[in-house]
Order: structure tokens, then C-alpha cells, then sequence
């Protein structure tokens, strides 16, 4: 812990932590605001994508932990094709939110941690995801089943069927032990 | 009859069943045969790759072992399961990772996305021999998306700001095809579900900027994308208080209708917005 004459705390462990721990090299950045200027979901972030760095250079845990900038992030890559200094950002958001998870806790978008749990859970069922299934395990676990929610989804639901694209049965693979040990072995638990 | 691996991905075999069946059309119109990987599994998609690093990788690995081992190279027609795969041939090849060391991956075969693959000089030659009925009356812009081309330091993609693949096609196809600012912008397909509202805004742009270039479809080659840009146009006109009515067609989908194969038209009847009045495919 450092401090200057404002008073101003930089803890710069936490740059260290996150680092090493997402091998994204963000030392680099001088906030130029490419990442912001072309970032499509920047409107609905708390924090600006080079915010969100800068907080980590000073050491900000609380603020970055907390930001709902990491579950917005759509990973569409515009921020690291743009970057002068290659600072992977996508990257950074995708450990964040796994770090987050780990600790347990509601995470800032439940519902967006929610849909990727219950997607990854039906990959580790049978090796490939089932849509039907994957949709009706999120909307039961998210607890949205307002009204409209539920005349949307029968609505498209039943425009999917009559079209012929809607898969009643899960497929999955032969070698579902294979599977299985990956999800073990890599923890596939979040 | 040239050969190659394919690796199909979960919603080609379920609510992209539309692609699948152009693909398969245009596949045998111009003599390449897809070898479906064996047993193949899911790339982990968003959820993978957000939520845990290494199971995403891993997920990845046991799908290029298996592409490996059947010797071919691998075309994709997913962007996201393509993207997924070439970030699983850098982690294993170039970044040293490996954590399922029981499925070792060189990097013997090139890992293809299908648009890619058949905007090639060969396969497009071969193309512009069957078409039959070019689609001289349709004006309509490419949209790419997010993971075809970018970053391209994993996806190998030498234009990101500005592919033009599918320009090429839609032009053999006769097409009109307009330029618009828009082309690689993110449909933000993996919040459809969980926050709508930013669907709303992200594609309800995408439909703006389009119309105002005078197009009248979006030609696609992601399925995401697709489905996103096409399933949710009543929703959108509602909670933007404009009513749209734009076809999204994917890019096999036009090789059809321009070759004349007559399944066009049930592929096309799979859609939300009905392409065919535009295309000038009966229906």
C-alpha cells in the first residue's frame, strides 16, 4: 500500500494478482479509449472498459469486484482488434467473472451468471447442449415466469415447432466418460 | 468430390436446422463432401469461456484431437463454435496449454469458417457455373458479427475492420449488395436471453442503419446472429415504436435460390420474416 500527498491509497498487489492470474499484461495501457469509443455494450456499463483498468492499476478491488462492466462485456473483441497495446480485455472480463463465481455470492448480473451455470451444467449432461432443456432449467432457476416472460416464450416456442426447428430430444455424444472427466478434472463446477 | 472435416455445432442440428439444410444443398450442388467429426461435443460457447477458462479449452481440445485424427481440414459454419476452436488451436499450439493432455492437438490441419472456405477463387468459380437466376432485383447488406473475423491474432482474418468474403459471394449470387457501417458490429446474441433490453438496442440499431442504406434483407452467416436478428423483430418494433420487417438470410441460403434448387424454399419458410417474397423465391 502506497500512498501520495492527497492521501490517495494504491494498492498495487492487486495489479499483480490480476495479472498473473489472467495473464492479460495490463501495465501497458495509457488510456487512450479505443476499447470505450468502439465497445457496442459500453451504454449499459458502469464502468467504461479503460475505467475498468485504470481501477485495477490503482487497486480498487471493491469497485472492479462490483462493477457490472465484466457481465455486460458481450466478448464481441472490438476492444482487443483496436488496442494499441493488445491489452486483452475480453480475457480480463471472462477471469473476473470466474473469480467472482468462485467466491460464491451474487454476482452483479445474476441472471447473465445464471444463463451461462445452466448452459455449461447442460453441456456437462450429455456433451451438447439440449436448447429446450437449457431454456426451461434457466427460466425456473431465474424465477423470471412473469406473464409476459411466459406468453413471449410459449409464443416462440410454438413458432419454432410449427417451422420444424425446434429439437424435441437431446442428442449427445457416445463418449459421454470423456466429457465427464473434463468436467471433473477442469473443474467444471463454477 | 473434394473432401473436408466438419463440425457442425448444438444449434445446427436444432434451431439452425435452417442453415444446416442450405449448407447441405450447396455442399452437394458444388461437390464437397462434409465429413461430420466423429462424435463431436459442444465448444462451450460463451457460457464455457466466461465462467471457466481451462473446461472451455478443454472442451475445445477433445473436439481438434478429433478432427486431427480424421486427417482433414475443418470447416465450420458457427462463427462462435469457429472462433471457440481457434482460440483452443492458439492455447494448444502457440500458448503452451494443457490441461487434457488426453487429447494432444498439433495444428496438422487448418481450421476453417465455412464462408471463408467458399469465397476461396476455386469454390467460388465452381459457384458462378450453377447460378441460374441471379438476384439482380435485391438490394441488401453483409453482416458479419463479432467472431468470424476478430481478433484476428487467433482467428488469422488479414481485414477485421472490413471482411468482405461475404460480399463476394452475394455478388455471384447477382445480388445488389450496399455498403453500410455496420457489418461487424455485435448483435449482442449471448444477452438475448438474460437482459433483452440490450438485444433491443443493439439490434434495433443494426435495423436502422441498415434500412437507411436502402436494404431491404440482411444476408448472415452466423446462425446467432440469425436468430437473433430475425426471431425478435415483433418484440423490438414494440419496444421501439417502429415496425420492422427485415428478412435475415444466410449466405447458403442465396447460393440456392441463385442456383435454382428448389429446397430454397423450405429453407427460407423456416424463418420468422419470410424471405422469399423478397429474394423472389415462390413460397
Amino acid at each position: 500500500m502506497t500512498s501520495n500527498e492527497s492521501g490517495w491509497q494504491v494498492d498495487y498487489s492487486y495489479l499483480k494478482e490480476v495479472q498473473a492470474g489472467s495473464g492479460v499484461e495490463l501495465a501497458g495501457c495509457y488510456q487512450c479509449r479505443k476499447c470505450s469509443n468502439g465497445c457496442p455494450v459500453a451504454f449499459a456499463m458502469d464502468l467504461r472498459p479503460e475505467q475498468l483498468v485504470k481501477l485495477i492499476l490503482l487497486g480498487d478491488r471493491e469497485r472492479v469486484e462490483g462493477s457490472h462492466t465484466v457481465w455486460i462485456c458481450a466478448s464481441c473483441q472490438t476492444c482487443l482488434t483496436r488496442c494499441p497495446n493488445d491489452i486483452d480485455i475480453p480475457r480480463l472480463a471472462d477471469w473476473l467473472k470466474e473469480q467472482y463465481l468462485a467466491k460464491g455470492g451474487t454476482p452483479p448480473e445474476p441472471r447473465t451468471a445464471l444463463f451461462h451455470q445452466v448452459f455449461l451444467k447442460d453441456v456437462g449432461r450429455r456433451g451438447r447442449v439440449f436448447e429446450g432443456g437449457m431454456m426451461r432449467d434457466y427460466y425456473l432457476k431465474s424465477g423470471d415466469l412473469s406473464v409476459p416472460t411466459m406468453i413471449k416464450n410459449a409464443k416462440l416456442g410454438l413458432a419454432m415447432f410449427r417451422k420444424g426447428r425446434l429439437a424435441l430430444m437431446p442428442k449427445g455424444v457416445k463418449a459421454k466418460g470423456e466429457v465427464k472427466r473434463l468436467f471433473k478434472e477442469l473443474g467444471g463446477k463454477p | 468430390m473434394s473432401q473436408v472435416s466438419y463440425y457442425p455445432g448444438c444449434s445446427l442440428h436444432a434451431t439452425a436446422r435452417d442453415y444446416q439444410e442450405s449448407i447441405d444443398g450447396v455442399a452437394a450442388l458444388l461437390g464437397l463432401e462434409l465429413k461430420e467429426v466423429e462424435d463431436w461435443n459442444c465448444c462451450g460457447a460463451t457460457a464455457a469461456h466466461s465462467i471457466n477458462h481451462d473446461l472451455s479449452l478443454g472442451l475445445v481440445a477433445r473436439n481438434l484431437h478429433l478432427a486431427e485424427k480424421a486427417g482433414l481440414d475443418l470447416v465450420v459454419p458457427c462463427a462462435l463454435c469457429f472462433h471457440e476452436l481457434k482460440m483452443g488451436e492458439k492455447a494448444l499450439t502457440r500458448d503452451g496449454w494443457s490441461k487434457a493432455p488426453q487429447f494432444p492437438f498439433e495444428g496438422r490441419i487448418k481450421i476453417w469458417d465455412l464462408l471463408t472456405f467458399l469465397a476461396q477463387d476455386e469454390w467460388l468459380e465452381k459457384f458462378k457455373a450453377k447460378v441460374v437466376k441471379p438476384l439482380t432485383d435485391l438490394k441488401a447488406v453483409c453482416y458479419y458479427g463479432c467472431q468470424v473475423a476478430r481478433p484476428p491474432a487467433v482467428t488469422g482474418h488479414p481485414a477485421p475492420e472490413n471482411p468482405l468474403e461475404m460480399e463476394k459471394v452475394a455478388e455471384a449470387c447477382g445480388v445488389q449488395v450496399l455498403d453500410w457501417s455496420h457489418k461487424t458490429d455485435c448483435c449482442g446474441a449471448s444477452h438475448s436471453i438474460p437482459r433483452p433490453d440490450l438485444l433491443h438496442k443493439l439490434v434495433g440499431d443494426l435495423y436502422d442503419r441498415a434500412l437507411e442504406t436502402g436494404a431491404r434483407a440482411v444476408i448472415v452467416s452466423c446462425q446467432m446472429c440469425q436468430a437473433n436478428l430475425d426471431m425478435y423483430q415483433t418484440e423490438i418494433s414494440q419496444a421501439r415504436g417502429r415496425e420492422y420487417s427485415l428478412p435475415i438470410i444466410y449466405f447458403t441460403e442465396l447460393m440456392g435460390a441463385a442456383a435454382g434448387l428448389k429446397e430454397t424454399r423450405t429453407w427460407m419458410g423456416r424463418h420468422f420474416v419470410d424471405p422469399r417474397p423478397v429474394v423472389g423465391v415462390a413460397s
